[in-house]
C-alpha cells in the first residue's frame, strides 16, 4: 500500500470559513418514560428516599432500581430504601461543560463523582455531583451525603439531590 | 472449531483531519478504493460488505450507513452496519471475519469511515446522549467526566502519578511523526503534556485524542482466493469481542473485565497461551493516555498496574520488547473513531508485512494485535493477526 500518498488534506480554519457549506439546528424534542423501575426510582426520590432493587437469588441490592436482575436474568423481588450516605469511589474537578465550552474562572467547578451508597451492595454506585467542598479537599474514600432540595422543590428527578456533601 | 482461514490482502486509509472538505461516502470511497487497488480487486469481485461508524448524532444524518453506502460501494450487494460505539473499528474486521469465515462469501470490504467535525460547536455535545436521559443526563455530564474518574480510579489504585500516564501521550503523538495520515503528530515532552490546559481533574487536554474526519477500508478474503492474490496475507488467527454492563458506575473502572474477556475469547481461537510472550506487537486503543496502559493489562500483555513502569522504560517503544501503538494511535494519528479502529488493524497488517516504512518495529514480528474499546466503559473488540 502506498500509504505514503494517502488522500485529503484537510481544511483550515480560513477555508472553512470560506467554503460553501449548509448548516441546520434541529430543534428536536423527546419525552422519554420513565419505564416501572426508574418510575419507582424517581417517586423515592421525591419522597427524600434513594430506593434499590432487591435480587433474592443473587443477593445483590442494586442502584438504581431496575424490573430484572441483569446477572440472574429474572424480575428483581421489590424495593428497599438505602441510606442517603456514600462513599467516594473516585471524582474528577471539571472546568468544562457538557458542551466542551469552557467554565468562566469565577463559576465554580464541575465535581462528578462515582458515590458508593451505604446500605447497598459492594460497589454499587452512581454518578453525581458533589458540591459545598473546596475541590482541592476531595478524597478517594471520602464519606459524603446528600442534600436534597426542598420538598416542595423536588419533582421526581436525580435532581432533586442537589449534590453530595462531605459529612 | 470450523472456521474457515481469512487473509488480509489490502488495506487503504485516508488522512485523519480536523475538518475535511470531502463528505462521509466520499472518505469511504477514497479508503475503499485504496484497499481494493492494493488488493488487485475490482469492485465487483467484492461479494460483501460490512461498515462501521460512530453514532449519527455527529454527522446529523439518520440511517448513516445508508448513507455511506455508496462510498463504501455497496449499492446492490449485501452490504450491513456494524456498530459498537467506540470499539466499532475493530469490531467491523471480526464482523468481516464473520462473513468469510462462515462461508457466507469469498470477497468482503470492511469500510470504515466517520466525519466528526459536521457537529457544531464542538462533537463533544453529542456524546450527553450516550448517558441514561433520566438518572444521569441531567447532572449535564461530558465524556472527559468519566474517563476523568475511570483515570483517577486508576491511578490511585496503583499509585500512579500524572507524568506515569502522559509518558503514553509522548511515545505515541512522537510515533505519529512517521504516519502520513497523522493530524496531532508533534515532538511533544513531558512538560508539556502536564502543561497543557486542564480538562477535567487529572485529564489534560494533550491526554485526550483530537477530535477528527478519516476512513479507513480493508480486503478480507478466504484462503484459496488469498493464494490467488498474493504471497504476502496476513491471517486474522483470533477475534473476541465482550461487552459489559452500561450501569458502569457499578463495576471498579480500575480494570477493564471485558476487555480481559474479548482477548481470551482471541486467544484461545489463536492458539494463544502466554500473550505477554507471543504476542510481537500491539495497538490497543489510546483515546486517552491512560487507556493504553488499562488495556495492555486488561489484554494480559503485562501484570496489572505494571504498565506504567514498563512505559517508562521503554519496553513498549517501537525499538521495545513489545511495541505498542508504533502508528502513533488515537494520541497521535487522530481519532475518526471507527477509522481510527481499523487503522490500528492495518496497522499491524503492515507491520507483519514489514511494509510500515518508518514506523516499522524491528525483529520481523509474526503475531500482533489490535484492539479497541468504547461505549460506557464496557465494549472490548479483539483482533489477533499473524502472517
Amino acid at each position: 500500500m502506498k500509504i505514503e500518498k494517502v488522500p485529503m488534506k484537510g481544511l483550515t480554519s480560513e477555508e472553512y470559513e470560506k467554503a460553501l457549506k449548509i448548516s441546520w439546528k434541529p430543534k428536536l424534542q423527546y419525552a422519554w418514560d420513565n419505564g416501572i423501575a426508574i418510575g419507582k426510582y424517581l417517586q423515592g426520590l421525591k419522597e427524600g428516599k434513594l430506593l434499590a432493587s432487591c435480587c433474592n437469588r443473587c443477593g445483590r441490592i442494586m442502584l438504581p432500581v431496575r424490573s430484572f436482575c441483569e446477572l440472574c436474568w429474572r424480575p428483581t423481588d421489590g424495593e428497599i430504601a438505602v441510606n442517603d450516605t456514600g462513599v467516594v469511589n473516585t471524582f474528577a474537578i471539571c472546568h468544562v461543560n457538557w458542551d466542551a465550552s469552557r467554565l468562566k474562572p469565577d463559576e465554580p467547578r464541575h465535581i462528578p463523582a462515582v458515590i458508593e451508597i451505604d446500605g447497598a451492595s459492594k460497589g454499587q454506585g452512581i454518578m453525581h455531583v458533589l458540591g459545598n467542598v473546596d475541590p482541592a479537599k476531595v478524597k478517594i474514600g471520602m464519606k459524603v451525603k446528600a442534600v436534597w432540595k426542598p420538598v416542595a422543590e423536588r419533582v421526581g428527578s436525580i435532581d432533586d439531590i442537589r449534590f453530595f456533601e462531605p459529612y | 472449531m470450523g472456521y474457515r482461514k481469512v487473509a488480509i490482502v489490502g488495506a487503504g486509509i485516508t488522512k485523519f483531519v480536523r475538518r475535511a472538505e470531502e463528505t462521509g461516502p466520499e472518505m469511504a470511497y477514497l479508503a475503499s478504493k485504496m484497499a481494493l487497488d492494493q488488493a488487485g480487486l475490482k469492485l465487483k469481485d467484492v461479494e460483501m460488505i460490512t461498515l462501521g461508524t460512530a453514532p449519527d448524532a455527529f454527522d446529523g444524518v439518520h440511517m448513516k450507513g445508508e448513507y455511506l453506502l455508496s462510498g463504501a460501494g455497496g449499492n446492490g450487494k449485501q452490504y450491513i452496519r456494524n456498530f459498537v460505539g467506540g470499539g466499532t473499528g475493530v469490531f467491523a474486521p471480526i464482523h468481516g471475519w464473520m462473513h468469510v469465515a462462515s462461508g457466507a462469501c469469498d470477497v468482503c470490504l470492511v469500510v470504515c469511515s466517520e466525519k466528526m467535525s459536521s457537529c457544531h460547536p464542538h462533537p463533544q455535545g453529542a456524546f450527553l446522549t450516550i448517558f441514561d436521559h433520566t438518572t444521569e443526563q441531567p447532572l449535564k455530564p461530558t465524556l472527559i467526566w468519566i474517563f476523568a474518574l475511570e483515570m483517577r480510579r486508576y491511578m490511585e489504585t496503583y499509585g500512579l502519578t500524572k507524568a506515569d500516564i502522559a509518558r503514553v501521550a509522548v511515545k505515541n503523538k512522537n510515533n505519529a511523526l512517521d504516519h502520513p495520515s497523522s493530524q496531532v503528530a508533534d515532538t511533544v515532552t513531558l512538560e508539556d503534556v502536564l502543561n497543557s490546559e486542564v480538562l477535567a481533574e487529572p485529564v489534560h487536554r494533550l491526554d485526550i485524542s483530537p477530535a477528527s474526519d478519516g476512513a479507513a477500508a480493508m480486503v478480507l478474503v478466504s484462503e484459496h482466493v488469498a493464494k490467488r492474490l498474493t504471497d504476502k496475507p496476513v491471517w486474522i488467527d483470533g477475534v473476541g469481542w465482550n461487552l459489559d454492563t452500561a450501569y458502569w458506575a457499578t463495576k471498579d473502572l480500575y480494570y477493564p473485565r471485558y476487555v480481559e474477556k474479548a482477548a481470551r475469547m482471541a486467544y484461545e481461537m489463536a492458539g494463544i497461551t502466554e500473550p505477554h510472550k507471543q504476542i510481537q506487537v500491539a495497538e490497543p486503543y489510546d483515546p486517552f493516555d491512560y487507556k493504553e496502559l488499562h488495556h495492555l493489562e486488561g489484554l494480559l500483555l503485562c501484570e496489572r498496574g505494571d504498565a506504567a513502569r514498563l512505559t517508562a522504560e521503554g519496553y513498549t517503544a517501537r525499538t521495545g520488547n513489545l511495541p505498542v501503538c508504533p502508528s502513533g494511535g488515537a494520541l497521535g494519528v487522530g481519532n475518526p473513531i471507527a477509522a481510527t479502529g481499523l487503522m490500528k488493524v492495518i496497522e499491524i497488517f503492515l507491520q507483519l508485512r514489514e511494509e510500515a516504512g518508518k514506523r516499522q518495529v524491528p525483529g520481523k514480528p509474526r503475531v500482533g494485535l489490535a484492539q479497541a474499546w468504547g461505549d460506557l466503559m464496557q465494549v472490548g473488540t479483539v483482533i489477533v493477526l499473524r502472517r
